[in-house]
């Protein structure tokens, strides 16, 4: 089972106090344990079981505005005398940063709200292997498919994150995630294709016959596809690739890009980067939210920001050390977003797909084609081609390319937002970008 | 002498009672062995003028593994504590509830050592590192007023391993790393571009920064940033591709290589899987993958199921030869091992996964390349692929290329990123340079979550049709 809140305070503020000790005048500590229960399923029968049992921690200390770290797996006190030890004389050796510090000690969560992210119930291998066995067998209703790999994982964690500045919390969250990858085959191709589900709570998670049978739907419609000419396409992005989308927006208005200079969103607060209808939340109080949380990874509490309102951006992700270079105070983000996503649009998916004569429809990209610095954005991708809002054909080994700068100010939303990832979007179009095939 | 890492040294249960229970609970098995590892690594990160990251990191733990003809079964922990082992036993012994194996194969014995048993973090005082950043930082910003940022990395680490199999046959190796990384952004006229370079390999530090062999690595950062700063837009659409030697070979890795491990192949899902004994690739391909190459971030003396690694022929003028192997795809698909049996860490599985994967040199010379092609372009530097494997398509992004016209290399382009289908593309290949290289030793290749590092080499070569993803039709 996982470790209890009791033992991992202890091992923290054994560490707060032994880097006290040694010289530290300001310390913090996250420790946190993690166990993890797995079952694959490969055609319909058991292929591989995989229990882990992770513990770690991490320490930061500083001494004056010197700051160095060290993080282990191995929570024994020998060996967190000795590594502390290490850390504190690497702390002397590294050289002064005026902007190190804790978080301002305002600024830390006040309270931990209960929100709804464990769940006590523990799921036996039997029943992991019941659930897969089911969406399997709704799997491998084609004959096409040639290939199914099925897992089934339970995920129990805990965590406190403790500093010198008596910030001392934590607490446990539960995950339960099903995914199927198909294989399917025709003469003249072989395809693959994947469906997904994960809830902090197992009650919530997809039924497996429906999850099966989307993952088989999804891989047998793009057998056989072809390869079309080069040209400039409306191209519209299925759910699961229109959240990458989102994510590398995030990335740049990180404060840590900002204060380096190195994204094209810099210096772009209050100025409209997006087409005039697009709103962007990151809300992390929702009930059982996949990014949800009460605060961030230096402990600053995390309220929710309207990042993008009418188009316009009105906040950085900002975390302590960068917030202090920018001269701007932290709103919780180190370590990034918690549920991130995009507000409806007004128009439904059947709408958007009808909006042109013909498009692309996009439901995987391959490649780390995003560019930060300048908005760069080239990704293999694979799709269909729709016709007056039908699905004519697969395409595949074409790229699609363009500059996020555009992009960001030609998008247009339907009204499908769901909550199945922590960063979420609705089906999107943008118009103006480049597909290169033949 | 070797400094083996004692495992059981600090823990309540002794080797010989630790090697009963893994002969216990893999007496029925096909296959399965305790894995012990212990890794130390370091990273120090100099970044906007200053020392943004010191950190030291000690990781340790075990991966229990037990085979039955297919199945998996799979427990690791950090504690190396008998209560813990027990445990794990008890849970591979629960998944494999009824099993039978008869798989004996022996690990083959080998003396031969392609690295030191060195640290490389004890071998440098953290202050020595922290000069060699602020010097990078130096030299940079006084070379060039455009330089708008600069960050500048080390990476070092020492892995020790143990593997104890049935009867307790104990297998060690330790495992030096380090990676040196530099990257620059300019900015002139209100456009901004950057440039990364890197060098790396199972050795000191020494080896690479001694007599400022750094400065090399700052000259050909900035030197690729300034080249993009003067890009135009990449076209869009089919047409002639030649690459550079040495890292471009990313091709290999991702066209050919993933698509050639054995467990896409054993379940079928592979786009080669069958293809073997036919031809893939031009007449004059050869490729290999190797893991016996001394001090290369790809190499390895034995492999985490502890076989000794090997030159493995993959394709040989053309004609598909042999698949990468672990013991586990190797048995089932009535084979051997390759000593291809790799795993990020003790928290994963072991995977048939690629060492230093390289396509040998032929005859021609880049100028006959560049003088064959009338529009196309010449990649010279790239930043990652991908691929999948069972559509065979794979991608690779270019961080430098230029415009070939008439037979001349012409202006830079823009990033963009190349797609191709493995089986076909280098059916494609239709000149083989006579200037194979190694890649810098910056490459690290991830599989079902897993990173491990990898090596690539290549000769200059001449594909005949590729998809560009610029944005000029």
């Amino acid at each position: 089972m996982v470790k209890d809140q009791e033992f991992l305070e202890k091992k923290a503020s054994y560490c707060l106090g032994l880097a006290k000790k040694l010289g530290a005048t300001e310390s913090s500590v996250i420790v946190n344990n993690s166990v993890s229960e797995t079952v694959n399923f490969r055609n319909k029968k058991l292929d591989e079981s995989n229990r882990s049992d992770d513990l770690g921690i991490s320490i930061t200390t500083y001494i004056g505005k010197k700051k160095s770290s060290i993080s282990s797996s191995n929570l024994l006190d020998d060996n967190l005398n000795i590594l502390i030890e290490k850390c504190v004389e690497a702390t002397k050796n590294t050289p002064e940063d005026e902007f190190n510090s804790l978080p301002d000690k305002d600024l830390l969560a006040k309270e931990v709200k209960d929100l709804s992210l464990y769940d006590d119930t523990h799921i036996e291998n039997n029943q992991k292997i019941d659930y897969l066995k089911k969406l399997e067998l709704a799997a491998s209703n084609d004959k096409k498919i040639v290939n199914t790999e099925s897992s089934f994982t339970q995920n129990k964690s805990n965590f406190i994150l403790a500093n010198t500045e008596g910030f001392c919390a934590g607490y446990k969250t539960s995950s339960f995630t099903a995914s199927s990858v198909i294989v399917a085959k025709d003469e003249k191709s072989m395809e693959r294709d994947y469906e997904y589900s994960s809830k902090c709570f197992f009650k919530d998670l997809d039924d497996a016959g429906e999850l099966g049978k989307q993952a088989a739907d999804q891989t047998i419609r793009k057998l056989s596809p072809k390869k079309i000419g080069s040209e400039k396409i409306a191209i519209i992005f299925d759910k699961r690739i229109a959240k990458g989308i989102l994510s590398t927006f995030a990335s740049a208005i990180s404060s840590s890009a900002i204060s380096r200079g190195t994204s094209f969103l810099k210096d772009k607060v209050n100025q409209k980067i997006f087409s005039d209808s697009i709103n962007v939340l990151d809300k992390p109080d929702i009930i059982k939210g996949l990014g949800s949380r009460n605060f961030d990874k230096e402990g600053v509490k995390t309220d929710t920001l309207k990042l993008v309102e009418q188009g316009v951006l009105k906040h950085y992700l900002i975390d302590t050390y960068n917030g202090k270079k920018l001269n701007l105070k932290s709103n919780g983000r180190f370590g990034g977003t918690s549920n991130l996503y995009f507000e409806n649009g007004n128009i439904s998916f059947k709408d958007l797909l009808n909006s042109k004569s013909k498009s692309l429809y996009i439901t995987e990209t391959i490649g780390h084609g995003s560019n930060i610095v300048t908005g760069d954005y080239s990704v293999g991708a694979t799709g269909f081609l729709v016709e007056n809002g039908e699905f004519k054909y697969p395409i595949n080994e074409i790229t699609i390319a363009g500059n996020f700068k555009d992009m960001f100010q030609h998008i247009t939303l339907a009204n499908d937002l769901e909550f199945k990832y922590a960063t979420n979007s609705p089906t999107m179009m943008i118009e103006g970008m480049v597909v290169a095939g033949k | 002498m070797l400094s083996m890492n004692n495992f059981f040294e600090k823990s309540d249960i002794s080797r010989s009672e630790a090697e009963n229970i893994v002969s216990d609970t893999l007496s029925k098995c096909d296959d399965g062995e305790l894995y012990l590892e212990n890794t130390k690594s370091e990273t120090l990160l100099l970044d906007d003028n200053k020392i943004k990251n010191s950190s030291y990191n000690s990781d340790l733990g075990f991966g229990f593994r037990a085979i039955s003809d297919e199945i998996v079964a799979y427990s690791h922990s950090n504690e190396i504590s008998k209560n813990s082992l027990r445990q794990s036993s008890e849970n591979l012994k629960s998944t494999l509830k009824s099993v039978k194996g008869t798989y004996n194969h022996e690990i083959p014995k080998s003396n031969k050592k392609y690295y030191d048993n060195i640290n490389p973090i004890e071998q440098k005082s953290l202050n020595e590192k922290i000069k060699i950043l602020n010097e990078v930082n130096n030299y940079l910003r006084s070379k060039d007023n455009n330089i708008k940022q600069v960050t500048a990395n080390f990476l070092g680490e020492q892995k020790s391993v143990e593997i104890i199999r049935s009867g307790g046959e104990s297998l060690t190796d330790v495992r030096p790393l380090i990676r040196f990384n530099v990257s620059v952004m300019l900015e002139k006229n209100g456009r901004k571009e950057s440039g990364v370079y890197g060098v790396g390999g199972r050795q000191s530090y020494d080896f690479y920064l001694k007599d400022e062999n750094w400065k090399s690595v700052c000259d050909e950062a900035l030197r690729i940033a300034s080249v993009n700063l003067e890009s135009k837009p990449a076209p869009a659409g089919e047409m002639k591709v030649v690459l550079g030697p040495g890292w471009p070979a990313i091709l290999i890795h991702e066209a050919v290589g993933h698509g050639l491990e054995g467990d896409f192949n054993r379940k079928k899902t592979s786009a080669f899987h069958n293809l073997m004994g036919q031809k893939v690739a031009s007449e004059g391909v050869t490729i290999v993958d190797d893991g016996t190459i001394d001090n290369r971030r790809g190499s390895l003396t034995i492999d985490d199921e502890g076989t000794p690694t090997e030159k493995t022929v993959l394709i040989e003028n053309g004609i598909l030869k042999n698949f990468m192997q672990d013991r586990l795809n190797a048995r089932l698909m009535k084979t051997r091992s390759t000593g291809s049996g790799r795993r990020e860490n003790y928290r994963h599985i072991v995977l048939p996964r690629m060492r230093n994967t390289m396509m040998l040199s032929g005859n021609q010379t880049q100028d006959e390349m560049i003088k064959a092609v009338d529009k196309g372009i010449f990649a010279v530097s790239f930043g990652g692929g991908q691929v999948d494997i069972t559509s065979g398509k794979f991608v690779f992004n270019c961080t430098e290329a230029y415009e070939i016209v008439n037979g001349k290399i012409g202006s830079p382009i823009k990033g963009a990123t190349l797609i191709g289908d493995g089986p076909s593309s280098l059916k494609e290949v239709s000149m083989v340079g006579n200037d194979m290289m190694m890649d810098p030793g910056i490459g690290t290749c991830g599989k079902a979550g897993q990173g491990v590092p990898v090596g690539v080499a290549q000769p200059s070569i001449l594909i005949n049709k590729m998809t560009v993803g610029g944005t000029k039709l």
